[in-house]
């Protein structure tokens, strides 16, 4: 997690002083804004672990969120079961869901854009089925009883709710730094290197696939469970939509795939970008997709390392090698 | 250590290994010549386990091993190296190294260690920081090496590790080669360098449109009419020889 040059530490520090700032300034406004993105900041991780540091781009991420929403919906609406466990249930959802998907599609050697369309289809048809059944309400959603309170996982208070979101973001991006340093780690970057080479070096890359999807289903369901405890309302447009998709992996590569403080930072910049652009040109909907798209594009052509890779590159800590052939 | 018999694979009509069957035996250094196209590096693959024979069966150890996948194969001693050099760009050299040796050594600070020592052991020492995309190609293929030793492995399959080199890089990879099979490691290798094959190989087979065509020691195959033919066209041995006598 340690900022490997003086633009990283910049960077991370102006997230850090942002986050810390509301705090302060008692905005409801900016606080409900600010809750918003670190929800999408945990689907950011999510996607960033087997988009980033395994190199399989998904398109359908929504797949695993709205999964993990639903399981929890349903679990507390129509059965009446404990938050808490409903909770634990929606992040084990998303994995499950997660583990199915890159299951099939890795069975048939599925890659690239191949992998991305099927994802993207899986999240389609999630999408159609929930609004379909009479479990998951049909096109009117479910909603949660409104009774805050420790037991139900409901709070009143925004600070509060904000403070947890930190501390949850915090622990996935701790779960991330220490996924990225172990050996599955280490195997999940060969395998995003170089898939023959990895396999010849004894890594049983189809496990390492799906355990991988695995993990980042469990932060995609996370991220939904959380939506729906916050927001207390969830549908299909809502949770399984392709924007949730998108927002998940707009955030890391325009912030830095593959490294741990990269999906926040990025979803951050763009979400104050989206909304510092809507007040602008006074709430012209769907603008801010649209400016999504043109940072996204400038990303990829003029920063391939995201802000990240960008920042890494000012005041280096390490000694220039300079013997570097 | 390593027993082929009959391997046999067609791609569509073509037939590209065709009955082959070798020996290596342990502590030992076998080639694999053979024209190109010839079928070595099909060989190779379904040896180790990258893609399945038609017919044959391949013995590692005493084990039948055919049709294993890859990292099985792997995790019993067996490693095959890449002709075209796959180092995994985004990662330092030691860090290369540290994938296989995570093989056996699941922790990192361990993993990490044994790839130090490896990365010294082949004179990797200065680089081990470098980022592996800086490296050179005789660079790359000590990577490539090292990284295949860090898994432990007792039989090595090398694909043309001379290839691309200049003669003062191949004969330090000829050292280092040597010195790995003294401290108890066996090689198969298909190599074009014939500086490297006469002072390194014991034996060596020859395989020419996917049949073994001849079998012995890198002297005597140089000799061997049907060999000289393979690589020089019909009838090439005769003349060499009215050559000689002239």
């Amino acid at each position: 997690m340690k900022p490997q040059s003086m633009g990283q530490a910049v960077l991370i520090a102006l997230a850090l002083i942002y986050l810390a700032s509301l705090y302060f300034m008692s905005s409801p406004v900016w606080m409900g804004f600010t809750i918003n993105a670190l929800i999408v900041a945990v689907v950011a991780l999510a996607w960033n672990i087997t988009g980033g540091f395994g190199g399989m781009a998904s398109f359908g991420h929504a797949a695993m969120y709205g999964t993990g929403a639903y399981a929890s919906a349903i679990l507390q609406v129509q059965y009446g079961i404990n938050a808490w466990i409903a909770f634990g249930a929606g992040i084990v959802a998303g994995a499950a869901m997660g583990a199915f998907i890159g299951a099939l599609a890795f069975r048939y050697g599925l890659k690239g854009s191949y992998f991305a369309l099927v994802t993207l289809a899986f999240a389609e048809v999630l999408r159609i089925c929930a609004s379909s059944f009479a479990i998951t309400g049909g096109g009117s959603g479910l909603q949660l009883r409104l009774e805050p309170g420790l037991s139900t996982l409901q709070f009143n208070d925004r600070a509060v709710v904000y403070t947890i979101l930190l501390v949850i973001v915090a622990l996935v991006m701790a779960l991330t730094a220490w996924l990225k340093y172990s050996r599955f780690g280490a195997y999940l970057i060969a395998v995003r290197e170089n898939e023959d080479a990895a396999r010849a070096l004894g890594i049983d890359t189809y496990r390492i696939k799906v355990k991988a999807m695995a993990i980042s289903g469990a932060f995609a369901g996370l991220a939904g469970v959380l939506y729906l405890q916050v927001w207390l309302f969830i549908d299909s447009a809502v949770v399984y939509g392709s924007a949730v998709s998108i927002e998940a992996l707009i955030g890391p590569i325009i912030g830095g795939a593959g490294t741990v403080w990269g999906p926040l930072i990025g979803t951050l910049g763009l979400h104050l970008l989206g909304e510092g652009a809507k007040h602008l040109l006074h709430n012209a909907p769907g603008l801010n997709f649209v400016l999504y798209a043109v940072v996204l594009i400038c990303a990829l052509r003029f920063l391939p390392q995201g802000l990240m890779g960008l920042a890494a590159r000012i005041g280096t800590f390490r000694k220039k090698e300079n013997d570097n052939a | 250590m390593l027993e082929v018999r009959n391997l046999s694979k067609s791609f569509g009509g073509l037939k590209a290994v065709d009955n082959a069957s070798l020996d290596v035996p342990e502590g030992g250094i076998v080639g694999l010549l053979g024209p190109n196209g010839a079928g070595k590096t099909t060989c190779f693959t379904m040896i180790a386990g990258f893609t399945k024979p038609n017919k044959g069966t391949v013995r590692f150890m005493g084990r039948d091993v055919t049709g294993l996948p890859p990292h099985r194969i792997c995790e019993m001693g067996m490693i095959r190296t890449f002709q075209i050099v796959q180092p995994f760009a985004g990662l330092t050299v030691q860090e290369n190294i540290a994938v296989g040796a995570y093989l056996h050594h699941h922790d990192r600070a361990e993993a990490m260690a044994v790839a130090r020592q490896i990365g010294k052991r082949l004179g990797m020492g200065a680089m081990l920081d470098r980022p592996a995309s800086s490296l050179t190609i005789a660079g790359r293929k000590r990577l490539e090496l090292a990284r295949a030793l860090a898994t432990g492995a007792k039989l090595l399959l090398l694909d043309e590790v001379m290839a691309g080199l200049i003669p003062s890089e191949v004969s330090e990879i000829v050292g280092i080669i040597r010195q790995i099979r003294d401290e108890g490691h066996t090689f198969l290798m298909i190599e074009h360098v014939m500086q490297a094959v006469m002072s390194l190989a014991e034996t060596a087979y020859v395989l020419n449109h996917g049949k073994m065509i001849a079998h012995g020691t890198p002297r005597e195959l140089v000799q061997d009419p049907g060999v000289v033919e393979a690589y020089l066209g019909h009838g090439a041995a005769a003349r060499l020889q009215e050559g000689h006598h002239a």
